[in-house]
């Protein structure tokens, strides 16, 4: 075979017929192969991820400081660390998945990704991997640097619990990221606003720097909603076994199921609405196409 | 399903209509579309801008969805089995941006050799032998935002061909690019479609001459309907029958549509471009192309030239192009088409007096406003 023929196909017919197989590899390398660019560029600018790191830290650094000065529990600058960490993935879910297709469009990708054989879902799961990648050395690095610098003693008694609530909130907070992707192309630059108007309630709901127990029913209608506040709160539970402060809230266990279900609905609607979003672009002929 | 029998029509649309229900008035891009291209062909869509051909690539590649009628891609219909033709088709468009600034040549087509399917290795092996089919070995760990326009080209062209696709759409893919640059992808397409019997390429351009080159048949379209479909040879046996000249004059006010209305007249209109007309505008004179109903009319327009105070600097009788079956069919010329035309009018903005729906406007559109009656 030469550049000009790779592949040979017996004929069209033949060469459309995918097995199951095919299928499923086209989609797994379809992940992989998104989530390059995002894996690549983080290699490749240094600098910005410098400050992506930088100023989570400044803010759980500040909350720290107002908890001491407060005499709080010591267990809440233990809180304020995890939930630092944590909104690591929430702002990457936020400002970069949700608005991921719509800045696909400007970059012309759109139509090409819709004109291709693999499924959009692979396309948007090799963003949040790309994402989580990225958001992963930034949570991990406050995490790491706000421990030894304030001391943070983490009590653990369930290991794999506390790993799997872990999984499962990003599971679920990038399947949310997913939804929001499609619903923002869909509505434009308005829906966009309005996330970032939410922001900082959304931080407050989630009890983001302190436990969301203390929200009462807000709190449990965060816990019930928002896969971070649900998420974190289970996340607190089990690295500061024992602790009196996070009382008032579902075990983590039952967090764990909550999650699975946030998951679950997230993914099938994340699904739905693509495929809402490729209908409309087909009828409509305008949504996936640049400059329209 | 069973696979027996000879292969279906490459593409074979019926009673194809697009409607884009956009404000303030609907537009019908394509208006009854009846095509059929046979596997291994070269075929073209020549049209002036508006007419509805990359309306037609967009519903032939799964992006948009007709109004009314069908579309067939070998055999698959367009609508529901979308997933087999996005398997065996590709498509690259003229000043196409894709992908992501921050990757490298070969690293931004690995990426979309992985949407079409190649294996992980097997797609790096793909792309560096299509990086140097194309021409970009030098270019092979620049970042893909450094490339220059016609580079960038190129690496659409590759990324069009990582999946052997059985059906290539170009939308005018030499859009933009220097003369050497859109040889290259010319030639490169022609070598591309003879490697496998088989391999269809539908091509559509506004350059007569890349028509007319690369193409075994062709289809002239003009407001969403097709005027006429043929061998480039076919298409212009269509005007043999009429003298064609190509007449350069020192000036002439009123310009060429002065001369439309004079007895034996087919049609006048101002020289292309490509034609002759830029020469003749270097030079500051007015190049026009006459179509007479024969030699013997040449006469009367001499005559009527000097009356008009213009001097012929040139004339001579040529073979019809395209641009003159295209001229022909619609009555205006290819690159006027704002002017209109003194031979056969229709005024842009108004309705034509042709037959058939409005390119435009659909005035009778339920819950859109209309200043005309309903009743007529
Ligand atoms: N997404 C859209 N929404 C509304 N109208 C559209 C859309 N796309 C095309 N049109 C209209 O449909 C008609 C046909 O457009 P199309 O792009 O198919 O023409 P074309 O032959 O490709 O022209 P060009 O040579 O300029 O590329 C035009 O009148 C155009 O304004
Ligand atoms: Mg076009």
């Amino acid at each position: 075979m030469n550049a000009l023929v790779h592949r040979q196909t017996a004929g069209p017919r033949e060469a459309a017929r995918w097995n199951r197989g095919r299928i499923l590899a086209n989609n797994l390398r379809s992940v992989a192969g998104r989530a390059y660019p995002r894996i690549a560029g983080l290699a490749r600018e240094p600098s910005w991820v410098f400050f992506e790191i930088l100023l989570p830290f400044l803010t759980t650094s500040s909350f720290v400081f107002v908890y001491r000065a407060l005499a709080a529990p010591p267990e809440y600058v233990g809180f304020v660390v995890l939930g630092g960490a944590m909104s690591a993935f929430w702002i990457n879910v936020i400002w970069m998945m949700a608005a991921q297709l719509y800045w696909e469009r400007d970059q012309g990708n759109l139509e090409l990704y819709f004109a291709a054989p693999m499924d959009l879902m692979s396309v948007l799961f090799g963003m949040a991997i790309g994402g989580l990648v990225m958001s992963s050395t930034r949570g991990a690095v406050v995490l790491v640097i706000a421990t030894l610098l304030y001391g943070v003693t983490f009590s653990v008694a369930q290991w794999a619990l506390l790993l799997a609530v872990f999984v499962l909130t990003l599971a679920a907070l990038y399947g949310l990221g997913m939804v929001l992707a499609s619903l923002f192309l869909m509505w434009g630059r308005e829906a966009w606003h309005l996330t970032q108007l939410l922001q900082e309630p959304v931080y407050f709901v989630s009890g983001l720097n302190f436990p969301v127990g203390r929200l009462g029913f807000l709190g449990a209608m965060a816990i019930a909603t928002l896969p971070l506040a649900v998420g974190l709160d289970a996340m607190r539970q089990l690295a500061f076994a024992g602790s009196a402060v996070t009382l008032g809230t579902p075990t983590p266990e039952v967090e764990a199921l909550i999650l699975v279900a946030m998951t679950i609905v997230f993914l099938v609607a994340a699904r739905f609405a693509l495929r809402t979003l490729e209908r409309l672009a087909r009828r409509e002929g305008r949504l996936v196409t640049r400059w329209r | 399903m069973t696979e027996a029998g000879p292969t279906p029509p490459a593409v074979e649309t019926r009673g194809l209509e697009r409607i884009y229900r956009i404000k303030p008035r609907p537009v019908t891009a394509l208006a009854g579309v009846d095509v059929r291209v046979e596997p291994g062909e070269f075929f073209g869509l020549l049209g002036p801008n508006g007419a509805g051909k990359t309306t037609l690539i967009k519903i032939l590649t799964t992006l948009l969805l007709p109004t009314s009628g069908s579309a067939r891609v070998f055999g698959f219909d367009v609508v529901s089995e979308t997933k087999q033709i996005r398997r065996i088709m590709n498509m690259v468009a003229g000043g196409e941006q894709s992908g992501y600034g921050i990757l490298t040549t070969r690293e931004q087509l690995w990426m979309f050799s992985q949407f079409y399917g190649l294996g992980t290795r097997e797609g790096w092996r793909r792309v560096d032998e299509l990086v140097e089919l194309v021409g970009l070995t030098e270019q092979r760990e620049q970042r893909v935002s450094t490339l220059s326009t016609g580079q960038r080209q190129k690496l659409n062209v590759a990324r069009g061909l990582l999946n052997d696709p059985w059906i290539l759409f170009l939308d005018e893919p030499t859009l933009g690019l220097d003369v050497g640059a859109a040889r290259a992808v010319r030639e490169l397409m022609t070598a591309w479609r003879a490697a496998v019997p088989g391999r269809t390429i539908l091509l559509t351009t506004h350059y007569m001459a890349e028509a007319d080159e690369l193409c075994e048949r062709i289809a002239i379209v003009d407001r969403g309907r097709i005027l006429a479909i043929g061998t480039p040879a076919e298409l212009k046996r269509r005007v043999q029958r009429e003298s064609i000249f190509r007449l350069e004059v020192d000036r002439l006010a009123a310009g060429a549509r002065a001369l439309a209305p004079l007895p034996g007249v087919v049609s006048a209109v101002p020289a292309s471009e490509a034609d002759t007309g830029r020469e003749a505008a270097g030079r500051g004179t007015v190049a026009i192309t006459l179509v007479l109903r024969d030699d013997a009319a040449l006469g009367g327009v001499v005559g009527a030239l000097g009356e008009l105070g213009a001097r012929i600097v040139a004339l001579r009788k040529s073979e019809p192009t395209l641009e003159d079956v295209f001229v022909e069919l619609v009555g205006r010329g290819f690159e006027d088409e704002a002017e209109g035309d003194g031979a056969r009018p229709p005024m842009p903005g108004a309705e034509p007096a042709a037959p058939g729906p409005s390119h435009t406007t659909h005035p009778h559109e339920p819950g859109e406003p209309s200043d005309e009656p309903l009743a007529t």
